[in-house]
């Protein structure tokens, strides 16, 4: 076997070997913590199922701002009867009373960055960490 | 073939690919999908196009092919094109620069039609070059940007390429502009293939099937991201247990990620197979990456090999008293020699 310009050749496939494993000698030696979202301890439902709430949460968040700010219809039954107030700060933020330890959780870990919170105001985090944020019922409405 | 068996033979290759993964998803064969037939295609893929480019190696170029666009160096007062003809290592570094970066080759396009009578009308022609630079650098962007889903933490690129490519904020999630031009340029070059005539003509399987495969994973990702909605979180904790070497298939992914992820698996298993190993081939195109010196340095053809000769002189040698005897002249006498 006779390589011409074997140098370049050569060259070449170690750049195209190093990118196209880059992943794999990137992350060596780096322990990638899961995401650890801390679940609101004395309410059992979201407002959503938790399948569709985990990869909808931003569509949900999204049709309630239109609902609200454009048509003002701020009233929302979720699927368990309850009835809630269309809020970020106000309904989603009063049972996860923590960003810190819930949404960023799982935006950290894909880096996700919401914009929202340019104007919305996020919720006082709760001093000792380890505690689990509480959840603040929101105020039902009828 | 004719049209009609390359494109759908091409489609319902497609489809046979999508029924399979779908079928694999549903019943629980996730290891195979996620975890092995991710890293067999990884292997493929980096092994064979090493092997394609150390085959290609091989091939010696004894000549340089002058397919030039532009004047040859010459004497001193001929303007020389040192770009588009170059004759120094340089203007070759520039020239591929412009053809891997900008597809020059491409830009050059023309189309010949018959216009208002018996006339030939030669005019340069850019969709071609737009719909491939478009495709081109919307999958690498789309491709870089999927390093999110293989990287802990996430390089501050990949971040800042998700930051331009949803620029507009229009629905959440944003709408990433490179999705849009991916699929826009990939239909169009489908479209091309199947209107042009003289292009249909050329077509073959091998051409439509990548374009229909891009299109099944361009569609099945949207899908994920703006409609069906997928649990990308452990869609992430999949990838980076293999990336970390600790596969792990975590429950509650639909069925659609597979889809997606045993598509792009068949994508690179079939890339140095077929035409798509022109991502390195163009590295190695003798009329782009050789400089047009064939008058300034002289190239020894390699694979000559030394050729046995006998010359006059040693003929005259071997039968220089025969030839006497016959009266025939002879360049030595016999005396000469016997000194
Ligand atoms: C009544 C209290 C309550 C409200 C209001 C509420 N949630 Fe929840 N949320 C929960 C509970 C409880 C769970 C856990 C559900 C389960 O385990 O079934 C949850 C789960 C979630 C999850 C999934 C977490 C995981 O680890 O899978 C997300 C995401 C989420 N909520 C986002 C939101 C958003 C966004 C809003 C506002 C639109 C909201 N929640 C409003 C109580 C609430
Ligand atoms: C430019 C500032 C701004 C940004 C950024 C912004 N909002 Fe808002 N949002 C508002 C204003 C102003 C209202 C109207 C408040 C009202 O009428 O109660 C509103 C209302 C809402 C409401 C309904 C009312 C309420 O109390 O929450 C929702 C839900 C909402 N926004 C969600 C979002 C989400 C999700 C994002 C991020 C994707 C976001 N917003 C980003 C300014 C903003
Ligand atoms: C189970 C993990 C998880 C939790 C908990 C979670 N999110 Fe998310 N969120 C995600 C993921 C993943 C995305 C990005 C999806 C994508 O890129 O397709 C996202 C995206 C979003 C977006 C759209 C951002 C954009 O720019 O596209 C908004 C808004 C959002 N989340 C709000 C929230 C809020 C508010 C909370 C806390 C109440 C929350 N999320 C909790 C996982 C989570
Ligand atoms: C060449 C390979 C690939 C191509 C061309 C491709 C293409 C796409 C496209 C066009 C999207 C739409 C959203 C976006 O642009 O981010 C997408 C989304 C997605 N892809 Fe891929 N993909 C490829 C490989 C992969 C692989 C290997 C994985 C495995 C982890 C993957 C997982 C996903 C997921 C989870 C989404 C949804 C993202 C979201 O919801 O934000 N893709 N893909």
């Amino acid at each position: 076997m006779k390589l011409y310009d074997s140098g370049k050749i050569i060259t070449g496939i170690v750049i195209f070997v190093i990118l196209m494993t880059f992943p794999f000698w990137f992350n060596m030696g780096r322990a990638a913590p899961k995401p650890d979202p801390k679940l609101p301890k004395n309410v059992k439902n979201c407002v959503l199922p938790k399948d569709t709430i985990k990869t909808s949460h931003m569509q949900i968040l999204n049709n309630w701002r239109d609902e609200v700010v454009r048509d003002n219809k701020r009233s929302f039954v979720a699927f368990d009867g309850k009835h809630f107030d269309k809020s970020l700060s106000n309904t989603c933020m009063k049972c996860h009373s923590s960003k810190k330890q819930f949404c960023d959780q799982c935006h950290n870990y894909l880096k996700v960055t919401p914009y929202c919170w340019d104007c919305h105001i996020e919720p006082k985090e709760p001093k000792e960490s380890k505690e689990t944020a509480e959840a603040k019922e929101p105020k039902e409405t009828k | 073939m004719n049209i009609i068996s390359s494109f759908l033979l091409s489609f319902l290759a497609g489809i046979a690919l999508i029924v399979i993964a779908w079928a694999g998803a549903l019943t629980n064969l996730q290891g195979l999908f996620g975890v092995v037939l991710p890293y067999i295609a990884i292997t493929t893929f980096v092994a064979g196009v090493v092997y394609r480019v150390l085959n290609w190696a091989q091939s010696p170029v004894p000549f340089r092919i002058p397919t030039t666009c532009g004047q040859e160096k010459s004497f001193p007062w001929i303007k020389a094109n040192c770009i588009e003809n170059p004759s120094s290592t340089l203007g070759v570094v520039i020239r591929m620069a412009f053809e891997v970066l900008t597809f020059r080759s491409l830009f050059r396009g023309t189309t010949v039609e018959l216009r208002g009578g018996p006339k030939l009308d030669y005019r340069s022609t850019k969709w071609l070059w737009m719909a491939a630079l478009g495709f081109h650098y919307s999958f690498l962007m789309i491709f870089f940007r999927h390093f999110r889903f293989f990287t802990e933490p996430i390089p501050a690129l990949v971040h800042l390429a998700e930051n331009m490519d949803s620029f507009f904020e229009v629905t959440v999630p944003a709408l990433y502009i490179s999705d849009g031009l991916l699929m826009a340029c990939v239909t169009y070059l489908l479209i091309r293939r199947v209107i042009i005539p003289q292009v249909r003509y050329i077509s073959l399987p091998a051409d439509y099937f990548p374009l229909f495969l891009i299109l099944a994973i361009g569609t099945t990702g949207i899908l994920m991201r703006y409609i069906l909605k997928v649990d990308v979180v452990s869609i992430k904790e999949l990838a980076m247990g293999l990336v970390t070497f600790h596969p792990a298939v975590p429950k509650g992914i639909g069925s659609l990620f597979y889809i997606h992820l045993f598509l792009v698996c068949v994508l690179i298993i079939y890339f140095p197979f077929s035409k798509l190993v022109h991502l390195g081939g163009v590295f190695l195109s003798p009329t782009r990456n050789l400089a047009n010196n064939n008058r300034q340095v002289r190239h020894v053809n390699p694979w000559n090999y030394p050729v046995k000769v006998h010359t006059y002189a040693e003929y005259e040698d071997d039968f220089r008293e025969k030839m006497i005897e016959a009266g025939l002249p002879v360049e030595k006498e016999l005396s000469d020699e016997k000194e």
